[in-house]
């Protein structure tokens, strides 16, 4: 019988990322850049959560026909009044306001899953886990904090979604036979989504920075199966010739 | 040659007839002959031997996709890497050209080691090769320039941070050295003023003295004749009736061809890190650089980019600790040069010159000796030609000693390449030194352990 | 020797096909290269449709709206100066406008979706001056039959309240009409078509 409590249970225990090391292990990014219905939920949900404080200077609007939206689609879902379909995506917030309000301007956000690429994971892993890791912490500014980006001044504005997570502190024995403080983000509260739903809302999210940060990516990949098929054929009668001028010297 | 004398232009016809006009006021046919169909190579070219011709593939492809850059790139603190991403989403093709100038760059130095690694396995840089050596070195510094002051464009974290850590270097130069830095910049930290100049040296300053010094290097090469995987010298043969050498066969057509194959490989290989993985792990393109220059946050962790990270390790290896190593090294080397040469002058000449050294090893902060040490490790290559006193030019013919030495020092090279990539640490810091020490020493004792290596006759006539 | 002669159209054949896929390449390769000098995505957002409203726009006022970089004069004619250009014909030189920079719908006697308003680009058909309003119809010292439109300074061009230019005048046509419609019936949008 499904009670409150298996339900509450299933919902409380939600490892997403262990501490054991000082650095976290990174969730990898359930993201497909070829699907186009996810690129466009993702950047609706850009659009509405995140230009708010962010901006994206180096994106053009109505580059997302790229995502298979035709230019009226997108000057009706996607861009504020007052703006042009191939206006950059600004933000109203002033730099100036930002850096007051939060100690730092929030970071333009173009090519951010570009630049959080690192050894441990791709810049899209490293926001999935990001977006998804925030926990309640009374001690800091914002009254939150985050288990990928120690201290960020951010705070979690999709914490209605989500619900709220805190960081639990647990006493695991290794295989080796020591004990070890794991930490876990458990939710304490529930939010309008439940964790699969937030889950595939971060995904999307996530697949469209992914996107953004390089919209040629698509293009290039198919223009280099051309180029190396074409160059392929190239060195096929390269070699051809040499081995035929070379006849002579051997 | 006269405007009236008969033109070796065979063949009637209107093109013939041009290159004939032509010919009569420029020296194209002689240029065409002496350079191209008659200049006579070896016939035993190797796998190493492609790397010169793809030099200066990739020179073209710089300077080509250069130009297409500039059109469009706006060197201005403000603008200059908002410019990049409207090269990368805003200009038709513009990600195409961006993406072959950055491969480009990173294929250069990897051409370029390869073409110089020829060099230390065939004794290309002996006599009478030392020219060619020597204007190749000045290519290769004048490429790190061009390196350096390019990655300054884009203005990421990387290109500022970098830029300003190397500056710094020279503020380390005792008495001058603040004033350097600043002159250097333009102003108190890196900044527009810099960004500016750098844009013009790298644009138009090095490649002006790049391409002089191609061509100088060619003409050097072709006035005393390339070397071969066997050290041979194919001019010494030559056949009696034609007075070509025997062992020779005219570049065109048998190495523009041989060379053609070698593009289309070249090409493959530049084309699949170009669509299918242009950053290269972060090597080719750094991550932190798609975050604009902070000149208020340093990021954690700064490197410079791979072609560099070898020196930069023997930068980082010189601490306080490593003086003492070095002294013992200079000491033990005044004890070799000493021993070498039974003459007053060399040994008052070397005891003073050792004194010296070590008043400044210890007078002068180590940071300094840091850059002294990175600055010699790439002005040592322009010795070579006089540190190796082999009989015979060829690994094929040296015996164990310069092979194994050869050896470490890849190794040691790749080591040091590697931990430039990695924070500090007081055990890469010991590796570091370790690489620092093998480094030189493959240098430093050349002149003995090439002599004293057991040789092989060399053969009259090339082999395969 | 028969294998020599063989060697030989091989040879050629080989070289042929190497250069002829050398040049392909070539040819492929400066395709993105060239594309790259083509208008930019900044530079075709720069140059997007720009919206005027007419709404507050007086009968025998005239407004100034930039679209690609140039002046686009938007003028309320009234009932007078509509006629004026009516009595015109002989004195332009191209009357019927058959040689103009015009879309389809301004092939009309008025040179106009609407004929209360004039839409033209304000840059003289000469040398590229922009021209000043002389819209009172009185005697002026370069035409004394003065009905009103427009006057180049620069060489003495003369442009009628249609825009169309007046016969021996250095300008050779007609004042351009760029593509506009009505959105709505106080809204022109300068630089793009609307229906027929």
């Amino acid at each position: 019988m499904i009670t409150i409590r298996k339900i509450l249970f299933a919902l409380l225990v939600i490892p997403l990322v262990v501490l054991a090391a000082e650095e976290a292990r990174l969730d990898r990014a359930p993201i497909d850049g070829q699907d186009l219905i996810s690129l466009q939920r993702g950047a609706h949900a850009f659009v509405n959560y995140c230009l708010g404080c962010h901006s994206a200077n180096y994106m053009r609007y109505n580059r997302l026909e790229d995502l298979g939206l035709t230019e009226q689609q997108i000057r009706d879902n996607l861009v504020f009044t007052g703006v042009k379909a191939g206006d950059l995506m600004k933000t109203a917030m002033e730099p100036r306001d930002a850096k007051e309000w939060f100690g730092t301007a929030p970071p333009d956000l173009t090519v951010i899953a570009r630049s959080r690429s690192s050894h441990a994971g791709s810049g899209a892993d490293w926001i999935y886990t990001y977006m998804r890791g925030f926990y309640r912490d009374p001690s800091r500014p914002t009254g939150w904090n985050n288990v990928v980006y120690a201290n960020v001044a951010m705070p979690h504005v999709l914490y209605e979604l989500q619900g709220e997570q805190v960081l639990k502190t647990e006493r695991v024995m290794r295989p080796e036979g020591y004990p070890v403080d794991v930490q876990k983000l458990v939710l304490e509260r529930k939010g309008t989504l439940t964790p699969p739903e937030y889950d595939r809302l971060v995904a999307d999210l996530v697949n469209y920075l992914d996107y953004m940060a390089e919209p040629a990516s698509a293009g290039r990949r198919t223009a280099g199966i051309y180029v190396l098929l074409f160059l392929g054929l190239f060195w096929v009668l390269a070699y051809a010739l040499k081995k035929e001028f070379w006849k002579d010297v051997h | 040659m006269a405007a009236t004398e008969k033109s070796p232009v065979t063949g009637a016809g209107p093109f013939n007839g041009v290159l004939t006009w032509v010919d009569q006021r420029f020296p194209l046919m002689q240029l065409w002959r002496d350079h191209l169909a008659e200049y006579y190579a070896p016939k035993n070219f190797n796998f190493w031997y492609y790397f010169g011709s793809l030099a200066m593939l990739v020179l073209v492809i710089q300077i080509v996709t250069g130009i297409f850059l500039t059109m469009h790139y706006k060197p201005d603190a403000a603008q200059a890497f908002a410019s990049v991403e409207y090269i990368m989403r805003d200009v038709p093709g513009g990600w195409f050209i961006r993406y072959m100038h950055s491969t480009g760059a990173s294929a250069f130095f990897i051409v370029i080691y390869l073409h110089m690694f020829r060099g230390l396995l065939y004794g290309s840089y002996r006599r009478p090769r030392e020219l060619v050596w020597i204007f190749g070195m000045l290519i290769y510094l004048c490429l790190m320039a061009e390196a350096f002051f390019g990655y300054l464009l884009p203005w990421g974290q990387m290109s500022y941070w970098g830029a300003q850590v190397i500056v710094n270097l020279f503020d380390a130069i005792p008495l001058i050295g603040p004033d350097l830095a600043r002159w250097i910049r333009g102003d108190f930290v890196v900044s527009d003023a810099t960004l500016n100049r750098f844009f013009a040296f790298h644009v138009i300053a090095i490649p002006l003295v790049l391409l002089g010094l191609v061509a100088a290097h060619i003409m050097a090469l072709h006035e005393v004749g390339s070397n071969n995987p066997d050290g041979v010298e194919i001019k010494d043969r030559k056949d009696p009736t034609t007075g070509h050498p025997l062992d020779g066969i005219p570049f065109h057509p048998y190495y523009t061809v041989k060379d053609t194959l070698g593009v289309a490989v070249f090409l493959i290989v530049f084309s699949v890190i170009l669509f299918f993985m242009p950053e290269f792990g972060g090597y080719f393109l750094e991550y932190n650089n798609f975050i604009p220059a902070d000149s208020l946050k340093t990021p954690q962790h700064i490197a410079p980019v791979w072609y560099f990270t070898p020196y930069y390790s023997i930068l980082r290896a010189t601490t306080e600790n490593f003086m003492w190593v070095l002294s013992a090294g200079l000491i033990a080397f005044a004890v070799l040069i000493a021993f070498s040469a039974r003459n007053t002058r060399v040994w008052i000449g070397v005891a003073v010159g050792t004194a010296l050294l070590l008043a400044g090893f210890f007078g002068i902060a180590p940071k300094v000796w840091g850059v002294v040490l990175m600055g010699a490790s790439v002005v040592i290559f322009f010795f070579l030609p006089w540190l190796d006193r082999s009989p015979v030019k060829s690994i094929r013919y040296k015996g164990p000693l310069y092979k194994v030495a050869l050896a470490i020092f890849v190794v040691a090279f790749f080591v040091l390449g590697y931990l430039g990539t990695q924070p500090v640490s007081d055990a890469r810091t010991v590796l570091a030194q370790i690489g620092t020490v093998i480094y030189f020493l493959f240098f430093a004792l050349m002149p003995w352990y090439s002599r004293m290596d057991k040789t092989r006759p060399v053969p009259d006539r090339v082999t395969r | 020797m028969a294998d020599q002669e063989l060697n030989r159209s091989k040879r050629r054949f080989l070289v042929a096909a190497t250069g002829v896929a050398g040049g392909v390449a070539s040819g492929a390769v400066a395709v993105p290269f060239v594309a790259s000098m083509l208008p930019s995505e900044r530079a075709k957002a720069a140059g997007a449709p720009v919206e005027a409203d007419v709404g507050a726009l007086e009968p025998g006022q005239m407004m100034v709206v930039e679209w690609r970089g140039k002046p686009v004069w938007i003028l309320h004619r009234t009932k007078e100066m509509l006629a004026a250009v009516k009595s015109n014909d002989d004195k332009v030189a191209d009357p019927e406008s058959k040689r103009s920079d015009q879309p389809k719908y301004a092939a009309n006697e008025f040179r106009a979706v609407k004929p209360e308003y004039l839409v033209v680009v304000g840059i003289c058909t000469h040398l590229g001056c922009s021209p000043v309003d002389k819209f009172r119809a009185q005697p002026e010292p370069f035409e004394s039959d003065w009905k009103g439109g427009f006057y180049c300074p620069c060489h003495g061009s003369l442009f009628d309240l249609a825009g169309r230019v007046y016969k021996n005048k250095p300008a050779p046509d007609n004042l351009p009409v760029p593509p506009y419609k009505f959105a709505g019936d106080t809204k022109i949008v300068i630089g793009e078509d609307g229906k027929g």
